[in-house]
């Protein structure tokens, strides 16, 4: 439970500091650190308007978009503290559950029978198709490595052979860092600051969303984010204590948001049809990780 | 002699100018413009006389800076044969007299309404039934956009037909406005009444229509401007280009969601407009230019406030301008997107930036030389090759740098201004007028023509955007949905231009 309160804490702040981030690095001063999470609040105290056209999938698809992220965090362990639940193969049913939550997102969005949200669902399904095995092959070499499969036995015995786990925990988080990036449809593969519907990923989906439900869907990006940056931080705490881990992992955390708030600041947007090929790298980097194990573990010549 | 040849901003005699028949008037207007690149239709309107509609077709050549005016007396009723079977340059023009005046093409093939006006001649045409190009396919999706502009700007309604993520046919339907601003212009008889309006035409090209609007009156009265007049006129309308130039990279940059240039280049434009609140009291320049006289002189001071904000925008600029164009990522967003040919600007007979992104030359500033231009400033148009959304943006950047010479070597000889007094302006019976001015956008035309008792018969207006929403609707095509903002943005056209 210590690792969902703190993942819980963090994303208080996360959204704050990358908007923060991007304000400083434009030049100007830019809202509190607490503002989007006030915004958030704010939409939660509001009831949601429906479409007459829209059918229940659209009204349970938030709920369930959002516990799906939760359960997901659960599961998530800190250091050698296991998460809320914890087996052998947990890692896949975490990409899962984490699938099921979108997909019920991209029913909803083609239940309101727009052509704009059609337009989105289609990129958000093809994108988050294409980041799968990019996902599946680091978490696959971590446990290659490791001999085991859940996160918790994963992450807790990483460091145990050679300091070349560093190495490979760099490189995943590298690609974790990106499939956050995608997973949320930020820079640079989708604007979130953009107005324009049709170059739109994800805010397009959840055009006719509102109030409490567009609440818990603005929540789940701050939750996204801090779920993969934990990842990120496991491959790093290791065995240290308590005392020692706990500030790392927000000195993490904090460094993840900042890099978000840069790559967004100085980059472009990807036009639409250059997407795939820049998470095809993706995968091909987390390939590299694979042969990395293969190599370590002796099993290639 | 088939048409009268006229100069920018010159009065002639209404008797001047010939009237043919209709099939001479035909064959000779498109005649005029076919095969002829430097040639292109500026204006084309129709005139109500009694029972029967006057067609005016002015021609303007870029090489001999004439512009060629020739008329024709139909009745109404009846189905003629249009000029844009033979050029598309007329599309717009044939569609607007259809709508103004009930009068049938046969051989037209895009005759839809164009703005609705209340005035129109069938009110059976209601923008609700407006008849779109469809596609019957299971394949293909239509996507709807607007009339609600998502963001803050004016409405138009946009529908694309779709294969997947490619655009194949764009169809733009403007119309909302219905402001009815040619019939405000003759039942409004004061002047300042109608420099409002002129004003107003469009927000963001205030300097350039009271421009237009004030040499043209100028000369319908058979008066001489003042140096000083010409001065500030000249110079308004480059700060404005300016102005809106960068507003512009700075849309740009943020539909690539490029930050950075997004809030430089928006931060760097206002300096440009405070400057006209400085001297006008207005950042839009409302105020400034009015027929006859100006209210705000032009001092010494101003002119070295002026220079510090240059000297302030250039390095900044400059820097910022370096990184944005050979920013990859911005590169691989900007180039090769929304091309639009040379064959189809000019087919189309785009004007201003949208023919000169794509080589061909089309500068009223150097073709038909208005207040200072070819006087104290000897233009050279900026010209790019490759139509596409990078042409337009390297177009801005370096016309934004060369406005801000013509700027300076304005500023070295600021002009004495006289104290403005209020003048008798009186114009002249059963006479013709066009002014033409280059707006940041683009050509704008106006015509006036006055009856027998020196009162405006016609006010026709043109702004750039008339032709060029049929450029963007070209350029949009085989691209991706997505670029769809992009292209747009760097076309930056004027719904309330088209809905005047």
């Amino acid at each position: 439970m210590l690792s969902f309160s703190i993942i819980i804490t963090v994303s208080i702040f996360f959204m704050g500091i990358v908007v923060r981030t991007k304000s400083l690095a434009s030049g100007r001063k830019g809202p509190g650190v607490m503002q989007p999470i006030k915004d958030i609040i704010r939409l939660l105290r509001k009831g949601a308007v429906f479409s007459t056209t829209t059918s229940y999938i659209f009204r349970i698809a938030p709920s369930i978009y959002l516990a799906s992220i939760l359960m997901a965090i659960l599961m998530l362990p800190h250091g050698n503290l296991p998460g809320f639940i914890s087996f052998g193969g947990d890692f896949v049913m975490f990409a899962y559950i984490l699938g099921m939550g979108k997909f019920m997102m991209i029913i909803a969005s083609l239940d309101t029978g727009s052509s704009f949200e059609g337009m989105g669902a289609s990129r958000e399904a093809l994108f988050s198709m294409l980041i799968e095995p990019a996902f599946f092959i680091v978490m696959g070499s971590l446990a290659l490595f490791t001999g085991h499969t859940s996160f918790y036995d994963i992450f807790s015995t990483l460091h145990f052979g050679s300091h070349i786990s560093y190495l490979i925990g760099t490189l995943a988080a590298f690609v974790l860092v990106f499939v956050a990036m995608i997973e949320n449809s930020r820079m640079p593969v989708d604007d979130p600051k953009t107005h324009l519907e049709l170059t739109m990923i994800h805010e397009v989906m959840v055009l006719d969303n509102s109030g409490f439900d567009l609440g818990m869907i603005l929540y789940a990006t701050p939750l996204k984010f801090v779920m993969y940056g934990t990842l990120i931080a496991n491959f790093f705490i290791g065995e240290l204590p308590l005392q020692w881990s706990i500030p790392v992992f927000f000195i993490i955390q904090f460094v993840f948001a900042v890099t978000i708030g840069i790559i967004e600041s100085f980059s472009a947007r990807f036009r639409m049809s250059h997407n795939p090929q820049f998470i095809f790298i993706l995968t091909s980097v987390s390939l590299l990780i694979f042969f990395g194990v293969l190599l370590v573990l002796g099993k290639f010549i | 002699m088939r048409y009268f040849t006229v100069y920018n901003n010159q009065t002639v005699n209404i008797k001047d100018i010939p009237v043919l028949k209709y099939q001479e008037f035909l064959d000779e207007n498109v005649q005029l413009v076919q095969n002829h690149s430097e040639r292109h239709c500026v204006n084309f309107f129709g005139v109500r006389e009694q029972e029967q509609v006057k067609l005016y077709c002015c021609i303007a050549d870029d090489l001999s800076h004439e512009i060629y005016v020739n008329a024709s007396l139909i009745d109404l009723g009846g189905k003629l044969s249009s000029l844009t079977f033979h050029n598309h340059n007329f599309e717009k023009f044939e569609r607007e007299i259809t709508e103004n005046f009930g009068i049938e093409y046969a051989d037209h093939p895009w005759l839809k309404p164009m703005r609705y006006a209340h005035n129109r001649a069938n009110k059976q045409q209601q923008i609700a039934n407006y008849p779109f190009y469809g596609a019957d396919s299971e394949e293909l999706h239509e996507v709807g956009v607007g009339p609600i502009h998502a963001g803050i700007i004016e409405p138009g309604h946009f529908r694309f037909i779709c294969n997947g993520e490619q655009i194949l046919h764009l169809e733009i339907q403007l119309g909302y406005q219905h402001r009815g601003i040619e019939a405000l212009f003759l039942q409004k008889e004061k002047l300042l009444q109608r420099a409002t309006l002129a004003e107003n035409i469009a927000g963001d090209t205030t300097v350039g229509h009271t421009t237009a609007f004030s040499n043209l009156w100028e000369s319908l009265c058979g008066m001489e401007t003042h140096k000083s007049l010409h001065f500030s006129r000249t110079l308004a309308l480059e700060l404005e280009r300016i102005a809106i130039h960068t507003g512009d990279l700075a849309a740009i940059a943020g539909d690539i969601a490029y930050q950075l240039g997004n809030s430089v280049y928006g931060r760097l434009r206002t300096p440009i407009v405070n400057f006209f609140q400085e001297w006008g009291g207005n950042r839009l320049a409302k105020g400034i230019i009015r027929p006859g006289k100006i209210n705000y002189p032009f001092s010494k001071e101003l002119g070295q406030s002026l220079m510090d904000i240059f000297r302030a925008y250039e390095p900044d600029f400059n820097e910022m301008t370096e990184q944005f164009l050979q920013l990859p990522g911005v590169l691989a967003r900007l180039e090769r997107t929304g091309v639009v040919s040379y064959a189809q600007v000019l087919e189309i007979g785009t004007v201003g930036m949208a023919a000169r992104m794509s080589g061909l030359e089309r500068d009223i500033r150097k073709s038909h030389p208005f207040n200072l231009y070819q006087n104290t400033i000897q233009h050279k148009p900026i010209l790019k090759q490759q139509g596409d959304v990078f042409s337009r943006t390297q177009i801005r950047k370096d016309e934004i740098e060369q406005s801000i010479s013509y700027c300076k070597q304005l500023l070295e000889n600021i002009p004495h201004f006289n104290k403005p007094e209020n003048i008798e302006f009186v114009p002249e019976k059963e006479k013709f007028t066009l002014s033409l001015v280059e707006g940041w956008r683009g050509e704008i035309c106006h015509c006036a023509i006055t009856d027998e008792n020196g009162k405006l018969k016609a006010y026709k207006i043109k702004d750039p955007s008339h032709h060029n929403w049929m450029a963007l609707a070209q350029a949009v095509r085989n691209n991706e949905i997505s670029d769809f903002p992009v292209c747009n943005k760097s076309f930056n056209l004027s719904y309330c231009g088209h809905d005047l």
